[in-house]
C-alpha cells in the first residue's frame, strides 16, 4: 500500500483527505494496526510549542525624508542589526534590552508588534549623500511595515537532551533552573506530536515543505543550524539525543501571538516559544510505522549540566512518558521531572493545522531538496587556535 | 489535629512582639514560618502555619487579635497571569512541594494552595513571568 504526493493532494483538494494529528495517529494504529491506519489516514499533523533561541525577523522600515543609512538601531531599547542595507533590519530574539537587560529582548519587541503595539525605533547613521540624516527617533508599528517576516535559522529540534544537575549548587539554564544533586530534570520537547521525531529520516520534511510557524503559513527554507542527522539512533531510526533541524521563513504580519511567546530564563537570558507544526503525508506504512510511536516508545539522553564543558556526562536515556509521569529514576534515585515545551500549544498547533490542511485544503508538496541524510555530513565543534595552527 | 494558614498583619508598634514563644508555649502550636516582613517600627506581615488542636489555633487568635495583630485567613498570594502562562510547566520542575503541577490527561496547569510553602523558585523559572507573589 502505498500512496503518492498526487493522490493525497487530490484527496485534499477534493476535501476528501483524512486529517489527523500524530496523536490521533497513534491511537488509530493502536486500535486498528499500522496497516489500515496508513490506508485510512492521508495527513498526520504534528506540533511543537518550545523556547527557540535561534529565531528572529528581517523587517524593513520605509525611508524617512531626508533619508538615513541606519547603523546602529534598536527597537524599545533592544539592538537590531545595522548590517544590511539602509532601512533593513535583523532582530534576533535573544538580544537583551540596553535598559532592562534579558527581562526585555528581542522577543518582547517581536510579541509587542505581533500584539499591535507601537514600538520606538531609534536609528543613527553617518550621514552620506544619498542618506544625509544623521539620527532618527520614531515609533513603527507591525501594520505599517514594508515586510517584516520571520527567518528561524533553527527551529523545531528533533529531540533534545534531559538536564540535570549533579553539583552542589544550582545552575540557570536554557533548560531552566536546575536544583543540586540532581533535585529535578527539564526536558524539551513534545515527544510524539514533534515534527521531526514524525519524519525521523526526513523523507518529507526539507526544503519548501508547508509549514505552521508561529501562526503563520510558512516554509522550511534550509536545514536548521547546528542539524546533525548523525546523531545515535534507536530501532526505528529516531534519534536519542538532540539531532535534524530546520530553518523556517514565514510572514510575521500573519502570525499570532497565541503562538509566539517571548520567554526569560534567569540567570541565562532571552528566547522565545516559537509554534512550529508541520503536515505530514502517510506514504506509505514505513512511515506509518514512525508516525505511530508513542511518547512510550521515544527516548531522550540525560546530561548532567551541572558540568561546565562541551562533552557533559550522560545518565542514560529515558523515554518521554516516564519523563511526563513526572518522575524519572537516576541512578537509583527517584528525580522530580518537568517540561519546557508546552504540551497543550503543541497539541493546538496540530488540531489547527488539521484544519489548514482538511478544511483550507492547503496541499502538500515533496522537497524541493531534502535536509541533508543520515551520514551526509558531520557536526563539527569550534576550536581555539592561532592562525598558524590553521 | 488542625492546620491552618494565618496571615498576620502587625501595627507599627507591636512588630518586636515574640510571637512565637506564645503560640508555642501558651496555646501549644507548632508554627511554621513561610514568609515574614518585619522591619522595626514599620507595618509588619508574617505568613504562618499553625498545627495543634482546633481550640488551641481559635484561641490563640484571639489573643494575637488582643495583642493588636489582625488575623486574615492566608488568601491568594500566588497569582498566576492565565493570559502569559503558556502551559510550558517548568514551574513544576522547581516546585520542592508539589503545589505546582500538570493535570494528566490534558497537561494543563494546577496549583495546590495549601501544599505552596512561598519559596518563589516558580516566580524566579517562569519563564513568561506569569507567577507573582503578593507577599
Amino acid at each position: 500500500m502505498a500512496k503518492s504526493w498526487e493522490e493525497i493532494n487530490a484527496r485534499i483538494a477534493r476535501g476528501e483527505a483524512v486529517v489527523v494529528t500524530a496523536e490521533e495517529f497513534a491511537e488509530i494504529a493502536k486500535a486498528d494496526g499500522v496497516k489500515a491506519a496508513a490506508r485510512k489516514v492521508d495527513v498526520v499533523t504534528t506540533g511543537t510549542f518550545g523556547p527557540m533561541c535561534s529565531s528572529g525577523v528581517f523587517l524593513n522600515f520605509g525611508h524617512s525624508d531626508p533619508p538615513i543609512k541606519m547603523g546602529t538601531i534598536t527597537l524599545n531599547d533592544v539592538p537590531a542589526s545595522g548590517g544590511l542595507a539602509a532601512v533593513d533590519t535583523y532582530l534576533g530574539v535573544t538580544e537583551p534590552s540596553l535598559t532592562k537587560g534579558i527581562e526585555y529582548g528581542g522577543a518582547h519587541v517581536i510579541e509587542d508588534l505581533l500584539s499591535g503595539k507601537a514600538v520606538r525605533l531609534k536609528a543613527t547613521g553617518p550621514g552620506t549623500d544619498c542618506y544625509p540624516r544623521t539620527e532618527i527617533d520614531t515609533w513603527v508599528t507591525l501594520e505599517e511595515l514594508n515586510q517584516a517576516y520571520f527567518f528561524n535559522p533553527r527551529n523545531a529540534y528533533q529531540n533534545y537532551a534531559v538536564a540535570v544537575n549533579s553539583s552542589d549548587r544550582a545552575v540557570y539554564t536554557y533548560l531552566g533552573p536546575l536544583l543540586p544533586r540532581l533535585g529535578n530534570a527539564t526536558f524539551c520537547s513534545a515527544g510524539a506530536l514533534s515534527p521531526l521525531l514524525n519524519d525521523p529520516t526526513y523523507r518529507t520534511i526539507g526544503v519548501g515543505t508547508r509549514c505552521f510557524v508561529a501562526g503563520a503559513p510558512g516554509y522550511v527554507a534550509w536545514e536548521g543550524t547546528q542539524h546533525n542527522p548523525n546523531q545515535t539512533r534507536d530501532e526505528h531510526d529516531v534519534p536519542v539525543a538532540p539531532s535534524g533541524t530546520i530553518a523556517v521563513i514565514a510572514d510575521l504580519k500573519a502570525a499570532s501571538p497565541e503562538f509566539f511567546s517571548a520567554a526569560t530564563f534567569t540567570g541565562y537570558g532571552v528566547s522565545s516559544f516559537v509554534g512550529i507544526g508541520v503536515p505530514i503525508p502517510v506514504l506509505d506504512e514505513e512511515i506509518a510505522e514512525t508516525l505511530a510511536l508513542t511518547d512510550a516508545d521515544i527516548q531522550a539522553t540525560i546530561i548532567d549540566y551541572g558540568v561546565a564543558t562541551r562533552s557533559r556526562p550522560s545518565f542514560g536515556r529515558v523515554t518521554y512518558a516516564q519523563l511526563r509521569s513526572g518522575e524519572i529514576t537516576i541512578e537509583g534515585r527517584k528525580v522530580p521531572t518537568g517540561p519546557i515545551s508546552s504540551l497543550p500549544k503543541a497539541r493546538r498547533i496540530a488540531t489547527v493545522l488539521k484544519e489548514w490542511v482538511g478544511e483550507r485544503r492547503w496541499t502538500l508538496a515533496p522537497p524541493l531538496q531534502p535536509l541533508p541524510q543520515p551520514g551526509s555530513q558531520a557536526f563539527k565543534p569550534l576550536e581555539i587556535r592561532n592562525e598558524e595552527a590553521v | 489535629m488542625a492546620r491552618r494558614r494565618l496571615d498576620l498583619t502587625f501595627p507599627p508598634r507591636q512588630a518586636t512582639k515574640a510571637i512565637a514563644y506564645h503560640l508555642v508555649k501558651d496555646y501549644d502550636l507548632v508554627p511554621n514560618f513561610l514568609r515574614a516582613q518585619i522591619q522595626p517600627g514599620q507595618q509588619g506581615r508574617m505568613l504562618v502555619e499553625v498545627s495543634g488542636k482546633k481550640e488551641s489555633i481559635d484561641a490563640a487568635i484571639t489573643f494575637l487579635g488582643h495583642e493588636g495583630i489582625t488575623v486574615a485567613e492566608a488568601a491568594s498570594d500566588l497569582n498566576l497571569d492565565e493570559d502569559r502562562c503558556v502551559a510550558c510547566g517548568l514551574c513544576t520542575a522547581v516546585c520542592k512541594p508539589g503545589a505546582l503541577s500538570l493535570a494528566t490527561g490534558d497537561y494543563a496547569l494546577v496549583f495546590d494552595k495549601d501544599k505552596c510553602v512561598y519559596c518563589e523558585a516558580c516566580v524566579v523559572a517562569c519563564p513568561r513571568r506569569a507567577v507573582t507573589l503578593t507577599f
